[in-house]
């Protein structure tokens, strides 16, 4: 066949472009390949293929859709963590000349794609999950407002999350930073396919992320049962609504500035070059725009949670609803005002790097109003050091040393000095691992039995948590002394050999991290196989608070029988002391959204777009294109897309609680 | 939430609906089409930021002087307000279930917006054809990727909108259809908006500047 031809078809993947000269690349595909052949098989032999797809894959239900997010956030921590470890390991090795065994082109590939993973793809699906999961029961919803639309966004994710894996066996991935700055990101120092990966997989996750923002706005603001005012929504559902505005708000920020980034790189324009009236610096404002708003997107919903475990487990209402609720939306806003934070250094001369130091320091107000508040809840509580608790003290004291380093480096003299070093790296880490993955850890442990109808393990629980804190700070905490010393970040070798065993330590602290990671999923699988001994059976574990608990667990399809209708802030409660009766009959049919393949079809069909464009195979990405358009509209002529539970399935499971219920008293 | 929440007869607190009616179809669709609506409308501000940055920046090239028509320009305005004023017409006839007069509207509608695009691509390919391609300077890009994307949106409304008359001749003046003939009108009334920023922004204050 003539090279043309082959071109026409392959675009610029070849041979060459699999990575069958990297070792470890290779090993890790041996790896992933017989992993992958194995489930594949095992769900073959199993025949789960079918109940996968129709109960699973198609479903509109927010709770599965909520823990597909969830688990697909745990798998690609664990890739986002195999890549922290190679870092450790690379920079622990290379000092006295040595190079370490990750040679410069696989080692900024590593960085990059850690950066990249675990921001989009494991603390966003961590958060979206939890989100999803929780906020509909907690507000007596029956599902989100638009849900077709919940189980597109969540396989945009899906095809994003599958562009960034692909990048490591086919190709490679960016070189660039997890931010991708031109002009190294531009096509004439980045001419592979590595940021065009990295641009593909961000935009399909993107438009996953801002349609799942906008349903949730409109699920909180449309669904919330009779009573519920704004001022009487539980505080996670409160965040949420903050964090899914700051989604809608920003998102589409980012969707241009990749938009244009790639047009300069397929089209050859000249937005962010050097030459032709374009600016580079454009670039880092714009991307921060989005980037600074998208931190608090990630923390304002472990705010939530942390509130509601804080209330629960001190048995105690929340202290200062109302100041917790403006705090969060003061922060909302204040998020938008501070972007220029991340790169004092550009220029832009004394009096604006000083009003982004002040708003900076000032958003430091009402997130420390949210910690006192914590604090009061606790304050002659009778707390219960459950697994959500022990997460959230862990939280609080590690969150307060990241709060800390981060006012000190809103100050533009001082970030002039420490810009870019390694004392930002463990600032944000302190405050993405205290806040965004400790909260997501509490929250797992908190609804878990909510979501599976037994709770999770403590012994494997309380190892996973002393592993990864006691990791999180012998890993960090160097890295803050290295800052000071004027250790940039990114670099592969070192030369002054004092520096390495700061290095060593941190290497340390990341394998406790490691066997922090391995005790929850060992935890995951002790619960699953003492599910029997670990069962609850009332719905309630945590005697808690908020409506969430009132449901069986796990909750029916229909989430409540009859909806609930709510008079006090902490609803479940205020039900349990006033003697709520739980209905026994009169049962309805209950009006429920269809399940529909069509989000995981379209969400293929854009990831198959997605890889033509990455490889310049111009008929996949127009035939993907037009399959996309074709699917889409051909749905809109569906009109039926929900039917009715009938009452006689409502009283079978409604029946079959109660005989449980009175088998637990 | 129109449900009193005040206790029952008898004194006890009520805490859930023994007879519930379920939100209605459609019920968070106008809410979130105008949330989707914003977000778009950030992505329009951040390119008209881009042209507010770069739109200077010709680098030895053309000057909107140089290159904007004004008269083809008008005429193109024209056209949108035009296609605006009919798709109102077209929601008034929906209003009095008056199908056929519907679709009439709905498709003069459409000729007005594609005779939009076919100008602006008449007045895209006029100023590639002497040399001003968005390759050639910052301002260039930022100008062919504001109105372009501008584009874009009015083709995707011209597909909408054929989708719709399909659905409309199909189905008839459904609660449904009727919903989305609605998103369809903000959405068209939106792109009628962008575009006098457009207008105003990028053609009169070029040609001034």
């Amino acid at each position: 066949m003539s090279p043309d031809f082959l071109k026409l078809i392959f675009g610029r993947l070849t041979f060459e472009s699999l990575p069958l000269h990297e070792p470890i690349v290779v090993g890790t595909f041996v790896v992933v390949a017989l992993g992958g052949a194995a489930l594949l098989g095992g769900l073959t032999y199993f025949r789960l293929w079918g109940y996968l797809w129709r109960e699973w894959f198609t479903t509109v239900d927010h709770k599965r859709i909520g823990i597909m997010y969830m688990i697909l956030g745990i798998v690609m921590l664990l890739r986002g963590f195999a890549d922290a470890l190679m870092m450790r390991g690379q920079q622990m090795l290379a000092f006295g000349g040595s190079e370490g065994y990750l040679n410069a082109h696989h080692y900024d590939q590593v960085f990059t794609a850690h950066g990249v993973i675990m921001i989009f793809f494991v603390a966003m699906p961590l958060v979206t999950g939890l989100m999803n999961y929780v906020v509909p029961l907690q507000i007596g919803a029956r599902d989100v407002s638009f849900p077709f639309l919940n189980n597109f966004s969540f396989w945009m994710t899906v095809g994003g999350a599958v562009l960034v894996m692909a990048s490591l066996f086919i190709g490679e991935f960016a070189r660039t930073g997890w931010l991708a700055y031109p002009p190294l990101s531009n096509i004439g120092y980045s001419p592979d396919v590595g940021v065009d990966y990295y641009i593909w997989a961000l935009q399909v996750a993107g438009v996953g992320t801002t349609l799942s923002g906008i349903n949730l706005i409109c699920t909180i603001v449309k669904l919330r049962c009779p009573g519920m005012t704004m001022m009487k929504m539980p505080v996670f559902t409160w965040t949420s609504l903050c964090t899914n505005v700051l989604i809608v708000a920003s998102f589409p920020v980012l969707t241009v500035v990749l938009a244009l980034l790639s047009l300069d790189r397929y089209v050859g324009t000249n937005f962010f070059t050097n030459d032709f009236g374009g600016s580079p610096m454009m670039y880092v404002n714009l991307i921060w725009i989005w980037g600074h708003p998208e931190v608090y997107i990630l923390v304002l919903p472990a705010f939530g949670i942390f509130s509601e475990v804080t209330s629960t487990f001190s048995g105690k209402r929340l202290f200062g609803y109302t100041s917790m609720v403006y705090a969060t939306v003061v922060i909302t806003i204040l998020s938008y005002l501070v972007w220029l934070h991340h790169f004092f250094t550009m220029g832009s001369g004394a009096s604006v790097n000083s009003f982004f130091g002040i708003t900076t320091m000032i958003i430091s107000i009402p997130t420390g109003a949210k910690m006192f508040n914590w604090l009061f809840t606790m304050y002659r509580g009778r707390i219960r050091y459950e697994l959500p608790m022990m997460w959230t003290i862990a939280f609080m004291l590690t969150f307060v040393i990241g709060g800390m380093t981060g006012v000190l480096l809103a100050v533009p003299p001082a970030d002039f000095v420490l810009h870019n070093s390694l004392f930002l790296i463990a600032h944000f880490h302190n405050v993405i691992i205290g806040g965004v993955v400790f909260g997501a850890f509490a929250g797992i442990n908190y609804w878990f039995p909510k979501a599976f109808g037994f709770k999770l393990d403590p012994f494997w629980g309380k190892m996973s948590f002393w592993f990864w804190v006691t990791g999180f700070y012998l890993a960090f905490m160097p890295l803050y002394v290295l800052g000071l010393m004027g250790v940039t970040r990114r670099l592969r070798v070192f030369d002054d050999p004092s520096l390495q065993i700061w290095f060593v330590i941190a290497a340390i602290g990341a394998l406790f991290i490691f066997i922090g990671i391995l005790s929850m999923l060992m935890q995951f699988a002790v619960s699953l196989l003492k599910r029997e001994q670990l069962k609850d059976v009332t719905g309630d574990p945590w005697d808690a608070r908020t409506l969430e608990w009132a449901t069986s667990s796990p909750p029916p399809d229909y989430n409540f029988a009859f909806t609930p209708v709510v008079h006090d802030n902490d609803a479940w409660w205020d039900m349990k002391k006033r003697g709520y009766q739980r209905p026994l009959t009169g049962f309805k049919p209950i009006h429920m959204p269809s399940s529909t393949g069509t989000g995981i079809i379209l969400a293929g069909f854009a990831t198959a777009m997605g890889f033509g464009l990455i490889w310049y195979m111009w008929w996949l990405a127009a035939a993907s294109f037009i399959a996309m358009l074709a699917v889409g509209i051909g749905h809109t002529f569906n009109y039926h897309r929900d039917f009715d539970i009938p009452a006689e399935d409502i009283i079978r499971t409604e029946d079959a609680r109660t005989k449980l219920l009175a088998g637990a008293k | 939430m129109t449900v009193a929440v005040n206790p029952s007869q008898t004194g006890e607190p009520l805490f859930y609906l023994a007879d519930e009616h379920p939100h209605p179809e459609g019920w968070s669709t106008a809410l979130g089409f105008w949330i989707y609506l914003m977000s778009d409308c950030l992505i329009f501000a951040i390119l008209f930021a881009t042209y507010g940055v770069l739109g200077g920046n010709y680098a030895a090239g053309p000057a909107p002087k140089d290159l904007f028509d004004l008269n083809l320009v008008a005429v193109n305005t024209s056209m949108l307000l035009l296609s605006s004023i009919t798709y109102g017409f077209a929601m008034l006839t929906m209003q009095q279930n008056k199908i056929g007069q519907t679709q009439m509207w709905l498709a003069i509608t459409g000729l007005f917006g594609a005779a939009f695009i076919g100008i602006e691509l008449t007045e895209f390919a006029h100023m590639i054809h002497e040399g001003a391609t968005p390759q050639r300077s910052a301002f260039l890009s930022a100008f062919f990727t504001l109105v372009g994307t501008h584009g874009l949106h009015v083709s995707c409304g011209l597909i909408w909108l054929v989708t719709l008359m399909v659905q409309v001749q199909r189905f008839g003046l459904i609660e449904a259809n009727r919903r989305r003939l609605m998103c369809l009108s903000m959405f068209w009334h939106f792109l009628d908006v962008v575009w006098i920023g457009v207008f105003t922004f990028v053609y009169l204050l070029g040609v001034l500047r």
